[in-house]
């Protein structure tokens, strides 16, 4: 395995942690500008995590170590999804251990301990919260193997690597299945963050909240690390889109020049991709739990008929 | 003096067939005789899992004629690498369960009398040996009712309860269906493996009458030559007899019942192995016994796989029995055995052997997988039946601190099951995906088409499971106990915790290293399809396991478990460095002051989200009582919620069947009405009838 490979990796992965506070900034900023708020500048999430790691934590008196162990195990479980989706450049060594369908499944990892954490004070807020989550993640998560296996049937392979090379070769050409498989992807990806219209992360309004339920008794550095999780989640999913539509800009001559010639297109990317989101986030309204049934069954629709022109048109 | 994998396995059935009157004999009620029996059960288990996987990685075939059986019928038995792996499933979680069931039974047998529960326990095992050792239509169907009678005694164990009453009930029935059709599926292929093909001496060819009658054995069945339409009614026959087994929705509902009824041991077995004997039967018949089968039959199982696993994991979702909601989830994880099989006969059908393998390996990986972790989270809810006395989660919580050591080996089977790596489950799920997404290579746009949606249903089935799932261990262990008696529970004992760990351990080695099971597994499918996957599947040495070709798809078990367990370890030492001090506080709760343990979700608000989202699925009667206050009638004094789901293939197939038949026995209970005089009258009646008709 050449050096390089693993310089690249740990960069990418170091490009994930750093630079997902960022992003959430950029988010935020827009979101103000927008709603014609002033804003709070770009590294203001930087200075809330490094308070929270900085504070001491407060736990329930019935707190297991379920409760504990959670904040760990979600960071590690992101860090692993950030080192395998081929952010920087198509080769990476970690891709390997994980493909596409891991990658579901590692987020999916997080979802389930995060449940749990929610029911282990014993609340009714952590178990509302619980229970909406493992709700919508059951709705979601089909759709969102619809869409990928649109994608990996077009390229012939679930690993990530692979489909990202088979793209990039292909140059872009619109196919009617990928079109479909990506506004599917969108849908999902609001609600696998949890954006507006699925949930609303800057609420703690108990009517509306479903991952901050979850997480209501959180403190201190758990609490860091549970934001700082959801953080690279959301700029994740983000760059997991970009990569997998728009691949153009990644390394593919798998040099560390290239990499860093990767670095500034993804920067790029990410702007765009925050402007999309704020767009979405400012012009919808946060629906009824009960809509979000429609929503992600459109989603769902959309990933099929994505991969029905699969099979009929190509 | 060395010993052949046959005659290891024939000496496990041998010590398992001798323990069941020596038990009942010794009248084994101290704690000492419990001990030895389970021990002896355990050794005669193992025997038979190292007979079977001797089998399985030499790929050898070993066959005996027995001299029992009736006269000129004797009994044939057979170790090939299909019964192999199956000895191998059966005999490994039945050596876990029976040291489980040494702690276990000893609880039970303060308060009641346990002969028959090990005699019968060992002629269980026994019986399931006997099935998958079976080489001919009339061993198999004599191991099959042994091993059905026996688990119905061991149903109606605890016999005061009249619902443990009417579940043994409902299983015999249903079982006693079953086996009536795969008594005539083996009808049909013995009748056509009897008759000499056209004048060619065959093996089944019949010169000398009845002593030399040789179309029962599965040998000669092999051998014949079947028509497809006479192939196709002994397939729908025998998936049938062995669906109502393995518990197949619409043929599902004693499973509910009969499984959580049992002492937990019990229903660690039957959920945990006895289901797969069907899924052997099915594979036997179809891929051994038949051989050339069209696509539609792999299409039919495909989907009664797919809808058992979808209806299987909602109703899951739905129960408030601990032991219920995994009886359920068994349904569900049977469905995607059968989904692997289903897409093991379509590529078969094809003529593309390889992915059949791939799809095959799929499916007995998730049967080895299924045996594993259901096994250990039947046994850890024996564990808090034990401990509690309850099977209802909504009376239960706060486990968490009461039993050390089954809140997390049951985690590790509530991960383990809900598919998430590195845990076994996720390996065969990813593998079934695998399976699904290879379908372009169907010359049939239709199915083409088509298995791509079925690959949806899985997702959805694996996402409803981890919902169940984390409804299963929240409910039970996290939160507060929700009623006061709990709060006195304890762990299990010794052999309890270590048999537990023994099943968690393994559902984690199967989950790190598949490449080296599917290596060993792989003469299954060689001889089941003509071609195997190991050569590709671990052509990247132990820890990769890339089942068609490196690009294709990949996945590292093991580095997957590394990288998050390193992570996790760097981040907490990192943190522990500089760490702030831990407080413990009240609970915080946004500041509410009167938190009380009712206010906690429940298993019923829990599931309400996705039970109002797929109500068409249920049958659901909910009643809400308010008790106005005399003062203020706006604010209830008293509220009773119920809430009632019900099956709604129960009220659409088998209730028309019962009453059916209670109508028509009614109907013939009018001639009976105890006056001679019309007794007489039938007499005569019929004696004039005969007449006539003999005249």
């Amino acid at each position: 395995m050449n050096a390089h490979r693993i310089i690249i990796e740990f960069a990418q992965i170091a490009v994930v942690l750093a630079l997902s506070p960022v992003f959430i900034g950029w988010v935020r900023m827009l979101k103000c500008w927008t709603q014609g708020r002033t804003t709070a500048g770009l590294f203001q999430p930087y200075r809330d995590i490094s308070k929270l790691f900085a504070k001491e934590v407060v736990l329930a008196e019935n707190a297991s170590w379920i409760f504990r162990f959670t904040p760990y195990l979600v960071f590690a479980v992101t860090v692993l999804a950030g080192g395998i989706i081929p952010i920087l450049s198509a080769h990476l060594p970690l891709s390997a251990t994980a493909d596409v369908i891991v990658l579901v499944a590692l987020f999916a990892i997080a979802r389930f301990f995060t449940a749990l954490a929610g029911m282990d004070i014993g609340t009714a807020f952590g178990g509302m919260g619980s229970s909406r989550e493992m709700t919508i993640a059951s709705l979601a998560e089909p759709a969102m193997l619809m869409a990928i296996f649109t994608i990996s049937l077009a390229a012939q392979s679930t690993s990530l690597s692979r489909i990202v090379q088979v793209i990039y070769t292909a140059g872009p050409v619109l196919k009617p299945s990928i079109a479909f498989a990506f506004i599917a992807f969108i849908l999902i990806s609001l609600a696998e963050t949890g954006r507006i219209p699925v949930d609303n992360p800057a609420t703690h309004l108990e009517l509306t909240m479903i991952h901050e339920a979850m997480i209501l008794e959180y403190s201190g550095r758990h609490l860091a690390l549970i934001e700082w999780a959801g953080m690279m989640k959301t700029l994740l999913f983000m760059a997991l889109g970009a990569t997998l539509f728009f691949p153009w800009g990644i390394d593919a001559t798998d040099t560390v020049s290239g990499a860093s010639l990767a670095f500034v297109f993804l920067i790029i990317k990410l702007a765009g991709a925050g402007v999309v989101l704020v767009l979405i986030e400012t012009g919808l309204a946060k629906m009824r739990l009960f809509r979000l049934t429609e929503f992600l069954g459109s989603a769902f629709l959309m990933a099929t008929l994505g991969m029905l022109s699969f099979f009929i048109l190509e | 003096m060395s010993f052949s994998p046959l005659d290891l396995a024939a000496i496990s059935v041998a010590v398992m067939l001798l323990l069941a009157p020596a038990a009942a004999v010794s009248g084994s009620r101290t704690p000492l005789m419990v001990t030895i029996c389970f021990m002896l059960a355990a050794i005669g288990s193992l025997l038979g899992a190292y007979a079977g996987a001797m089998a399985v990685a030499s790929g050898s075939v070993g066959s005996a004629v027995l001299a029992v059986g009736l006269p000129d019928l004797p009994f044939h038995m057979r170790l090939d690498p299909l019964s192999g792996f199956f000895m191998t499933v059966v005999g490994l979680l039945s050596f876990i369960v029976s040291i489980y069931s040494i702690g276990y039974v000893k609880a039970i047998a303060k308060h009641r009398p346990v002969t028959r529960l090990i005699a019968f326990y060992a002629l269980f095992i026994a019986g399931m040996f006997m099935v998958i050792l079976a080489d001919d239509a009339l061993f198999f169907l004599v191991s099959w009712e042994i091993m059905a009678a026996a688990s119905y005694f061991l149903v109606l164990f605890e016999d005061e309860r009249i619902e443990n009453r009417r579940a043994a009930f409902l299983y015999m029935v249903v079982a006693h269906v079953g086996a009536i059709a795969i008594l005539l599926s083996f009808g049909v292929l013995a009748g056509i493996a009897t008759v000499p093909a056209a004048g060619l001496g065959l093996a089944g060819a019949d010169p000398a009458g009845f002593t030399a009658f040789r179309g029962y054995t599965f040998d000669a069945m092999r051998h014949a030559n079947v028509t497809p339409g006479w192939a196709t009614a002994a397939f729908l026959l025998a998936f049938f007899g062995f669906g109502a087994k393995a518990g197949i929705i619409p043929l599902h509902v004693w499973l509910p019942e009969a499984h959580p009824v049992a002492p937990s041991n019990v229903s660690a077995l039957m959920s945990g192995v006895m289901l797969k004997t069907a899924i052997y039967g099915i594979l036997r018949v179809t891929f051994d016994l038949v051989r050339v089968f069209p696509w539609w039959w792999g299409a039919l199982v495909l989907v009664m796989g797919l809808v058992s696993a979808v209806i299987g994991a909602l109703f899951a979702m739905m129960q408030g029995d601990l032991k219920r909601l995994l009886a359920w989830s068994s349904v569900e994880n049977v469905g995607i055995i059968l989904i692997g099989t289903g897409l093991a006969m379509i590529y078969a059908s094809f003529n593309s052997p390889v992915l059949a393998s791939l799809a095959l390996i799929a499916a007995l990986y998730h049967c080895l997988n299924h045996a594993m972790f259901k096994g250990l989270l039947f046994m850890g809810a024996g564990s808090v039946l034990h401990a509690t006395g309850e099977r209802d989660m909504d009376r239960m919580g706060g486990l968490i601190h009461k039993m050390r050591w089954t809140a997390p080996l049951f985690l590790v089977g509530c991960v383990s099951i809900s598919g998430l790596p590195p845990f076994n489950g996720f390996v065969s799920e990813w593998l079934t995906f695998q399976a699904f997404l290879l379908s372009p290579a169907i010359p049939n746009q239709i199915i083409r088409l088509l298995i791509p949606m079925g690959a949806a249903l899985l997702a959805l089935t694996a996402a409803l499971a981890g919902a169940a799932f984390v409804k299963a261990f929240g409910v039970t262990f996290l939160g507060h106990a929700r009623t006061p008696g709990i709060g006195a529970a304890h762990d299990s004992s010794r052999t309890m915790k270590l048999a537990m760990a023994l099943a968690a351990a393994l559902c984690l080695a199967l989950g790190v290293l598949p490449s080296v099971v599917i290596d060993w597994m792989d003469s299954v499918p060689q001889q089941l399809t003509g071609s195997s996957i190991s050569g590709s599947a671990g052509a990247f040495g132990w820890m990769w396991l890339t089942p068609v070709a490196s690009e294709r798809a990949s996945y590292s078990g093991a580095a997957t478990f590394l990288v998050i367990l390193l992570v996790t370890a760097v981040v907490w030492l990192l943190l522990r460095v500089r760490a702030g001090s831990i407080r413990r506080a009240a609970i915080w709760d946004c500041g509410f002051e009167k938190l009380t343990p009712r206010m906690q979700y429940t298993s019923a608000s829990f599931a309400m989200p996705i039970r109002r989202i797929f109500s068409f699925a249920f049958g659901v009667r909910e009643r809400v009582k308010l008790v106005p206050q005399a003062a203020h009638r706006a604010f209830p004094s008293r509220i009773q919620y119920a809430i009632r789901i019900s099956d709604r293939f129960w009220m659409w197939l088998y209730r028309p069947i019962v009453d059916a038949s209670f109508w028509a026995a009614r109907l013939a209970g009018m001639l009976q009405q105890g006056r001679i005089r019309s007794y007489l009258i039938y007499s005569f009646v019929t004696i004039i009838v005969l007449l006539l008709f003999l005249k």
